[in-house]
């Protein structure tokens, strides 16, 4: 379907492609195999400025959109959603300083992020605090005129690899989640640490650690806006940030898709391709017509966000459900389309299939993301009464 | 340190179809892109221009559509784009080519090096590039597989041979011609894509570069093509190893089978 972009849109879509199929595609197998972080490629990505695109021109970025950054993220999940998540949870990291940081803490990270000189992460998530965001236990408190941070993050992506971490942390326990506070750690600071790497089911290209705080301190200034509002910029954090799962889960889609409908123009059985035979149609149909909606959902999400700032929780929730469902689907169907040869590892499906539950449970669970969008629309029938 | 890159349009070699009567390539419905040994070639003097500073000026000798591999390698990094193009310059064989290349870069100014890269997909010739130096009466190196050291003064290269390669010092003005062990070449950046786009691309005709019209085009072309055939696949080849003896040993265990 033509979605009409503009002509930088077209290009970043272009040198996004160019990324995936030269550097991601012929790398992912092994990257995968190995638990490997894909730095390389992200070195690719930066010299190609992508790494600039969400990033406002007068901090040496690409000032673009939600949109633009969903285009790239795109065709990167189409490779590969280990590199994808990597990327993304750069941006993700630096987000909370591009809608809550201070000038002098915008000069000082942005231009870097946006070259790719350095790499960020987002720590918000504890071993007690995954859906309910409010159980977090890390505490920060004011000695002088530096934070000490105390306690562990677990899951974190880019852990090891980032050199600026963005972390919640509570400076008022006794206020709840008005009591957390975002807080800037690079990559040295003492008493800051990166635990053990997880072994996962899939996205193996990315790095997830914790992040150990014993003491840690850093000067008063890495606080990100005033204290007690870490949790309102959480959420416009992730507002912001989840339309690009979303479509890493649409690229991850469509390079499955890809995979299947080419290998079933190929494989013969019974005489015929196996493409011939109404069963195998229906399902490749089925999984292009899910990939199309999900794509227009979430480009018409991205597009609403950029034009409504303040209203953004529903659409962007709404896509990110979407899309990943979606991506669960296509991707299982798209090994059984490939039969046994789907479920071995010489084929990339099987890797598709291990990938796609990431997105399910990631940035909120599918069923916290249900949450808001029944809450949002509580709130708007609320209004029309 | 100012570089010229020369860089040739080519056709796919992907979907690339001999015609059989007249023993040339269809090119028909053929998608174009930059010769891919000259994408190397780009990435190097990007590379060199990096450390050294200077600008890096790519040319193509084509005809108009030829404009794209210019933007092509600016979005890539490189500075100018010069287009050498005029219908006299239509039906160039490598010995027109070279003098018309030669002609076109005797008007842009002071330059260091000229890369080019060891040949075309197209034609396979790897003429261009040393036929390019001696027009302009400088030294060359072909097949170039590691730049060791650039500087100002000079570069140390290593020249790709059957068996290793040679360690070659050059000062400067050099040509050489690359291969594709030399780099990986970027893929385009956002912000070379957008200067590439409103780059402003010099045209060069036969008069701008003062050419004689004797040597260009088909006019100025002797080569004719006779037969175009594939070429027989060289043997393997293998290097032995370890002390004198062990590698005699080896070569009679691998000669024996041969023997009567």
């Amino acid at each position: 379907m033509d979605y009409f972009l503009s002509e930088e849109q077209q290009m970043i879509v272009d040198i996004a492609r160019q990324i995936t199929d030269e550097k991601i595609v012929p790398l992912r197998a092994e990257l995968d195999e190995k638990h490997q972080f894909p730095r390389e490629i992200l070195n690719d990505i930066a010299r190609a400025d992508l790494f600039g695109v969400p990033i406002p021109e007068e901090f040496g970025g690409f000032g673009g959109g939600c949109f633009d950054i969903v285009l790239a993220l795109e065709q990167f999940g189409r490779g590969c959603i280990g590199v994808g998540t990597a990327f993304a949870a750069s941006s993700l990291g630096i987000y909370p300083i591009l809608i809550s940081g201070s000038d002098e803490q915008k000069k000082e990270y942005l231009p870097d992020v946006a070259t790719g000189k350095r790499f960020a992460a987002f720590g918000l998530t504890e071993a007690n605090a995954g859906s309910d965001a409010s159980g977090i236990q890390t505490t920060a408190v004011l000695d002088g005129d530096e934070w000490v941070l105390n306690g562990t993050k677990q899951w974190i992506t880019n852990g090891g690899e980032a050199q600026i971490y963005t972390v919640v942390a509570m400076t008022d326990r006794s206020k709840g989640a008005r009591g957390a506070s975002m807080f800037i750690v690079e990559e040295g600071d003492p008493g800051f640490t990166c635990g053990h790497k997880e072994k996962k089911m899939g996205i193996r290209a990315s790095s997830t650690t914790e992040l150990i705080f014993k003491d840690c301190r850093i000067p008063s200034d890495r606080i990100i806006g005033r204290r007690g509002t870490g949790f309102i910029t959480v959420m416009k954090t992730l507002d912001s940030s989840r339309p690009g799962i979303a479509a890493l889960a649409v690229g991850l889609a469509q390079g499955a898709l890809d995979e299947a409908a080419s290998y079933a123009k190929q494989r013969v059985q019974f005489g015929k391709p196996i493409v011939a035979f109404q069963a195998v149609q229906h399902m490749l149909a089925d999984m292009a017509i899910g990939i199309e909606a999900a794509r227009s959902l979430v480009y018409g999400a991205a597009k609403h966000i950029d034009a409504h700032k303040g209203d953004m929780s529903k659409v962007s929730s709404m896509c990110k459900v979407f899309a990943t469902d979606v991506a669960m689907k296509v991707t299982t169907d798209a090994v059984q389309v490939m039969g046994g040869y789907g479920y071995m590892c010489e084929y990339p499906v099987e890797k598709m299939m291990r990938d796609a539950k990431i997105l399910q449970i990631y940035e909120g669970t599918n069923q916290i993301q249900r949450n808001v969008v029944g809450q949002e629309l509580n709130k708007e029938y609320a209004r029309l009464k | 340190m100012n570089i010229i890159v020369c860089i040739k349009q080519v056709p796919d070699a992907k979907d690339v179809r001999l015609d059989p009567k007249t023993n040339t390539l269809s090119r028909e419905g053929v998608q174009s892109i930059m010769n891919p040994y000259d994408q190397h070639a780009v990435e190097e003097a990007v590379r060199i221009r990096e450390s050294l500073g200077g600008e890096v000026t790519v040319l193509t000798m084509g005809p108009p559509q030829a404009e794209a591999v210019l933007r092509q390698a600016i979005s890539c990094g490189a500075d100018h784009g010069v287009l050498v193009s005029d219908r006299a310059f239509a039906g160039a064989d490598t010995w027109a080519t070279s003098y018309t290349l030669a002609r076109a870069i005797a008007t842009l100014g002071s330059f260091e090096l000229v890369l080019c890269g060891k040949q075309a997909i197209d034609g396979d010739t790897a003429q261009v590039g040393p036929g390019l130096a001696m027009r302009l009466d400088m030294p060359f190196v072909t097949c170039i597989q590691k730049v060791r050291e650039a500087s100002e003064t000079g570069m140390v290269v290593e020249r790709m041979m059957d068996d290793g390669y040679d360690v070659i010092k050059v000062t400067y003005p050099v040509l050489l011609t690359v291969v594709k062990d030399l780099n990986e070449p970027r893929v385009p950046s956002l912000k070379g894509t957008m200067k590439a786009k409103k780059a402003v691309i010099k045209t060069l005709t036969a008069a701008d570069i003062k050419a004689e019209s004797a040597l260009i085009g088909l006019s100025g072309s002797p080569t004719k093509v006779v037969k175009v055939f594939p070429p027989e696949p060289r043997g393997e080849r293998c290097m032995l190893t370890g002390t004198v003896d062990e590698q005699v040993e080896q070569l009679v265990v691998k000669l024996r089978p041969y023997l009567p």
